[in-house]
């Protein structure tokens, strides 16, 4: 794995993108974009776009835990409070609905500043715990502050039009929109992985000391990847305020950032499409399990239980180790 | 006169479709609410219950009228209830969304139903900016909201003489509004806010609050929290013995499953306000001994709720023959609300079902005489003061 992925990282100073991607790569993608093509004429729009936010939410936690081995346990911090102001933008100012993504993205990528420079300073158990901390600061802010509406959240949010063009308020058109940006997101997550300094990155959780024995400065790429994942987590909860036309409280409450590393191990931690497998599994149990009422709970439990015992990197990562291939 | 022959025409067409669609008109409704959470107990399963039964009482199939009842669990989160409300009215092709308890949930189908050919009857959802300011031609508040609860336990409790009001508060946006909404009623009736307190929410130690609360020499310590707050707060009060020792307690936000949790040691002499009680009169008891067969519970006044608003939709869609949600909730505004739940009653035209509300008194267990005795009638507030007044809400659709 390691000379391929070193190839393809050094293939890619040279020219485009797809010359240093490795064939099946390529072929994941293409197949992605042809089944988020067919998607929503035979599923629920909106609910394909609720997977696909949660994909681009969980793969940006993934690059973070997968490829930069911090656990970060609030996460929703970034992903709710870029929801709030995309949210805001949209309704309050009248932003259009490509500046309001950008606004709520932006201060998700400045709390990932802020929160990332304190919390990289501590390691293992204690990084989780203050990044939980911070994660909890934003819910009290996010339930105390005026604007966020306190338990009823902002509701109505208006999608607008994309440059003042297109129409959003038509499910189909805010679907191809979304799938732009998330697959944009994707493919951003894609190069970082696969990039110098994505090797630097995964040279840092497996040895850090040797890392900073090479002569590399550790805490910067922490921090670059931290705020990296931040950004892009709130680049998913912005695009999700405009799908549901609401944030509310449950995009900040920890159990939101509980809910998205299980979406990343389920689907398998390190790997690179495992978030978007399973994140498509939890809100798809979410969504069309809703009818069992108290059951799903227990669902879900029972499927967490069964892939912890049976395959525990993950569905993605039972996949690759079985095809001897990087996925 | 070729204008009124046809106006004729068009009156005996539609007369004559109205028959015939009479016939055979298929309905569904969905029951959208916490399946599996902390309001499974108040709404949860009994809901759909309380929506079958009283598909049966009104012999739906016997008038043609097929109705499918769907049920989902929105576990509280405004995205999932947003996300099953959009999937049932374009997919499912679902005409009547029930229940939805939280605020952020009834107000995210609100949006929904808004712009699409459904309504939401709302009964469990507590937010009166349903019928304010996020009022929608769509939707009806059935049961109560918060207005009705800080104005019914405030007012008739300061003029049963209690006017000295002391007020131990959740610290965010809803508590504070309960406060405030409670604090402006107490005073307008000549009551006096000695003191507040601003706990943390979710609190779980209330000793401090419950102490200097009883040492504000105040009649009423008024609880403008919800849930497990009020369920604490409730509990500590017992153990300090402050109901004992001659100060009531004023739940805002609490209903019968709460009480029967907390069990009367705990919860005697509390002073709350609702809108239904399983032993007001003959028609309730009645009622509520068919439900409690089949749900094993006696009904909340949100059950009860979803009941009575499934009764007077069905009546509706009869009247006019129609499920267009335009018509029908013309209809259920125009014909006034008769049922063993609520007695009589109407739906305003911004949305809000108006019947009385009553101020009852939790019963010490010497008291009660059995199972679900639980409360004892302090005032009944009339109807037309038990909600707010159409102009002060400030309800677009009203002009």
């Amino acid at each position: 794995m390691a000379s391929e992925t070193t190839t393809a990282g050094l293939a890619y100073g040279k020219r485009s993108l797809v010359r240093g991607m490795p064939g099946h790569h390529i072929a994941i993608f293409i197949g992605f974009l042809v089944v988020a093509a067919v998607a929503p004429f035979l599923l629920y729009p909106v609910f394909v776009m609720k997977v696909l936010c949660f994909a681009l939410f969980a793969c940006a936690l993934n690059l973070l835990l997968g490829f930069g081995g911090l656990l970060s346990f609030g996460h929703a911090a970034y992903f709710g409070s870029a929801s709030y102001i995309t949210a805001h933008a949209a309704k309050v100012w009248g932003l259009t609905p490509e500046l309001a993504i950008l606004s709520g993205t932006a201060v998700a990528a400045f709390l990932g500043v802020v929160f990332g420079s304190l919390a990289i300073r501590r390691q293992g158990i204690y990084f989780a715990m203050v990044t939980l901390a911070f994660g909890q600061m934003i819910y009290f802010f996010a339930l105390q502050a005026e604007f966020t509406g306190g338990e009823d959240g902002i509701q109505a949010v208006p999608r607008g039009h994309l440059l003042g063009l297109l129409d959003l308020r038509a499910d189909f058109t805010l679907y191809w929109v979304v799938l732009a940006i998330v697959f944009f997101g994707l493919l951003i997550i894609y190069r970082v992985i696969h990039s110098p300094f994505g090797q630097v990155l995964k040279a840092i959780r497996e040895n850090e000391p040797r890392a900073v024995s090479l002569g590399y400065r550790t805490s910067q790429y922490k921090l670059a990847v931290f705020v990296l994942s931040a950004t892009m987590a709130g680049l998913a909860g912005s695009t999700k305020a405009l799908v549901f036309q609401l944030a509310s409280l449950t995009d900040v409450h920890w159990t939101m950032s509980g809910e998205v590393v299980l979406m990343t191990l389920l689907g398998g931690m390190g790997t690179i499409f495992g978030p978007i497998v399973g994140a498509t599994v939890i809100v798809a149990m979410q969504n069309y399990l809703a009818s069992f009422g108290a059951w799903v709970t227990i669902i879900q439990g029972v499927i967490f239980v069964i892939a912890v015992l049976l395959f525990r990197e993950g569905i993605i990562g039972v996949l690759a180790r079985r095809l001897r291939k990087p996925l | 006169m070729r204008k009124t022959v046809l106006l004729l025409g068009g009156l005996a067409a539609s007369l004559m479709a109205t028959s015939a669609l009479a016939q055979d008109i298929n309905i569904k409704m969905g029951v959208l609410n916490d399946r599996s959470g902390i309001y499974a107990d108040l709404a949860g399963e009994g809901s759909v219950i309380a929506a079958q039964m009283a598909v049966e009482d009104f012999d739906a199939a016997g008038k043609g009228i097929n109705v499918e009842i769907l049920s989902a669990d929105h576990q509280n989160k405004p995205d999932v209830a947003s996300n099953i409300a959009r999937q049932w009215v374009d997919d499912e092709g679902v005409n009547v969304i029930l229940d939805v308890p939280t605020s952020s949930t009834a107000l995210a189908v609100n949006e929904v139903t808004r712009n699409a050919n459904a309504l939401m009857l709302n009964s469990t959802g507590g937010t009166s900016e349903l019928t304010g300011s996020a009022c929608s031609p769509h939707t009806a508040h059935w049961t109560y909201d918060t207005w009705a609860l800080a104005h019914g336990t405030g007012s008739a409790m300061v003029e049963q003489g209690f006017d000295k009001w002391f007020f131990l508060t959740a610290d965010y946006a809803f508590g504070h509004a309960l406060e405030q909404d409670t604090a402006a009623v107490v005073e307008a009736a000549g009551g006096e806010v000695v003191g507040t307190v601003r706990h943390p929410f979710p609190g779980q130690d209330f000793s401090s609050f419950l102490l200097q609360a009883q040492s504000s020499g105040a009649q009423v310590i008024g609880l403008a929290n919800a849930g497990g707050d009020t369920v604490n707060a409730i509990k500590q009060a017992a153990e300090f013995g402050i109901v004992q020792q001659g100060q009531s307690l004023a739940g805002l936000l609490i209903f019968l499953t709460d009480v029967h949790a907390l069990g009367l040691e705990a919860a005697q002499g509390l002073v709350l306000t609702e809108a239904f009680y399983w032993d007001l009169n003959d028609e309730t008891r009645e009622w509520s001994a068919r439900f409690e067969e089949l749900d094993g519970d006696k009904p909340t006044m949100v059950q009860a709720g979803v009941y009575s608003a499934v009764l007077h939709y069905l009546k509706a869609v009869e009247a006019t023959g129609s499920t267009d949600a335009d018509e029908v909730i013309a209809k259920m505004k125009e014909m006034p609300t008769e049922d063993p739940i609520f007695g009589e009653g109407y739906l305003r035209e911004d949305g809000r079902k108006i019947h009385d509300m009553y101020l009852f008194r939790v019963k010490s267990p010497e008291e009660s005489e059995g199972p679900w005795d639980y409360y004892e009638v302090l005032a009944t507030i009339p109807a037309e003061r038990a909600f707010r007044p159409l102009e002060e809400g400030n309800c677009p659709l009203v002009e």
